[in-house]
């Protein structure tokens, strides 16, 4: 029987090493699996390469994370948001590598990942200094620039439902980057609000099936609030 | 800046309402974070323009009253909006292989300088700047069929935001097709700048005296 559910926070970070690629999802405060942050923190993996559209907020979670000198480089569309405060102070002081991805290179980098494409060419940066250092190719008359795959060790989301099997439906715009992380990792693990049994998910319904999930936590927390 | 005392800049309302009246029924639109946003309160209701937010919302609705905030649904710009009837979300990869397929009908962006060769520079202000936000400006000005900018036609000290060539770090390149200012409405066309309308006592020498980059009118 296939049970991808864990009764606790630590057997959910179980195995996260020193120096892993770790994929947070997330958009601004929606969606973010903050739970899972928080047992990240607790459970002690660092020198951690974090991708995350934003940097953190506050002094909690990712922003904590980055306060506490775990994580070595972050790969991000959006450092700099109200309250980006821990990431300005650890940026000024060359406490950590920033990479400057656009948004929809950065969710394409992660899809190739998942799907086994190890680059592709896009228009998106051609002529910016983003493109600094990058292949460039002129293919039917338009310029383009090599990017490639960008996969993670782990993957932290967040989900609306899961069963046992892993299979995950999302709310709203929370889904955002969950999905896609959820493929492009060698360790996928969920944070769900509801629990459900195996067989109650629309298949219609079902965003993520729970082939790219490895473990799942019950983490019925209530609402989101924007930050 | 005397030479314009005679004319009557639009308000930031009054450019959004512009744009607004552009935008035809049917297409599918992203507005970018800040002025563009609001274009989206002077399309009318009925009219069924449809709004995209790169974080996975098409059909992005007005925002909600206080008692009916649905708060996993917010937009680019992180703030509560509403799905309107017919409208459905997507994953990340999804949202912007729908800006870098091509899929969108127009985006409107602000900026700090647009190039009469089409350039816009809109995501950093400096090539000292080692940590500038650039989110999906530089998708959507290479991925969407058609970009406008919406922006002040001068900046606070009086310099022009319309130029020969960006001094900013641009964002994209020949990316823009019309520009939206408090004085004018220009196009930019394969010989530069060309204007389609200005504000009311405003002449097309005024104009080009406060413009770095030449002006004509369009025939």
């Amino acid at each position: 029987m296939i049970n991808k559910l864990v009764e606790s926070m630590a057997e959910a970070m179980a195995g996260i090493r020193d120096g892993a690629v770790v994929l947070l999802g997330g958009f601004g405060s929606i969606g973010q699996p903050n739970a899972l942050v928080d047992g990240l923190i607790e459970q002690g993996a660092t020198d951690l390469t974090v991708v995350s559209n934003n940097a953190g907020t506050g002094r909690t979670g990712l922003a904590r994370l980055l306060e506490l000198g775990r994580v070595r480089k972050i790969i991000c569309s959006y450092p700099r948001s109200a309250g980006s405060v821990v990431f300005e102070e650890v940026y000024r002081t060359g406490k950590i590598e920033l990479e400057i991805v656009p948004q929809g290179t950065m969710s394409e980098r992660m899809r190739a990942a998942g799907a086994g494409i190890p680059a592709f060419y896009t228009a998106t940066a051609v002529g910016t200094k983003l493109a600094a250092g990058k292949e460039e190719r002129e293919i039917a008359g338009r310029r383009y620039l090599l990017e490639e795959a960008l996969p993670g060790d782990v993957a932290l989301i967040e989900a609306w439902e899961a069963d046992r099997w892993g299979n995950l439906t999302y709310r709203s715009s929370a889904r955002n980057f969950n999905p896609v992380m959820a493929t492009a990792a060698a360790l996928t693990i969920a944070q769900a609000q509801h629990i459900v049994e195996l067989g109650a998910l629309d298949p219609e319904k079902i965003v993520t099936p729970g082939v790219y999930v490895k473990r799942v936590l019950h983490v019925p927390y209530g609402e989101p609030t924007v930050t | 800046m005397n030479a314009l005392d005679a004319c009557k800049p639009l308000t930031r309302t009054e450019m959004a309402a512009r744009v607004a009246r552009d935008i035809p029924e049917g297409w599918y639109v992203n507005l970018g974070i800040g002025a563009p946003l609001q274009i989206a309160d002077y399309v009318p209701a009925e009219c069924e323009v449809i709004f995209h937010s790169e974080n996975g919302v098409l059909g992005m609705g007005p925002a909600p009253a206080p008692n009916e905030i649905n708060r996993w649904l917010i937009n680019a710009g992180k703030q509560y909006v509403t799905l309107r009837t017919g409208g459905s979300y997507m994953h990340h990869a999804d949202s912007f292989a729908l800006i870098r397929g091509g899929h969108l009908d127009l985006c409107v962006l602000g900026a700090f300088q647009v190039a009469e060769n089409g350039d816009i520079a809109n995501w950093s202000t400096s090539d000292n700047d080692t940590a500038p936000a650039v989110g999906g400006a530089m998708d959507l000005a290479a991925g969407t069929r058609q970009l406008w900018v919406l922006m002040e036609h001068l900046t606070k000290s009086g310099d022009s935001r319309l130029v020969h060539r960006c001094t900013y770090p641009v964002t994209a390149l020949g990316a823009v097709k019309r520009v939206y200012t408090n004085l004018a409405v220009l196009d930019v066309t394969n010989e530069g700048f060309a204007i389609r309308e200005m504000v009311p006592g405003l002449t097309l020498d005024v104009l080009q005296k406060v413009t770095d980059a030449p002006l004509r009118m369009a025939i």
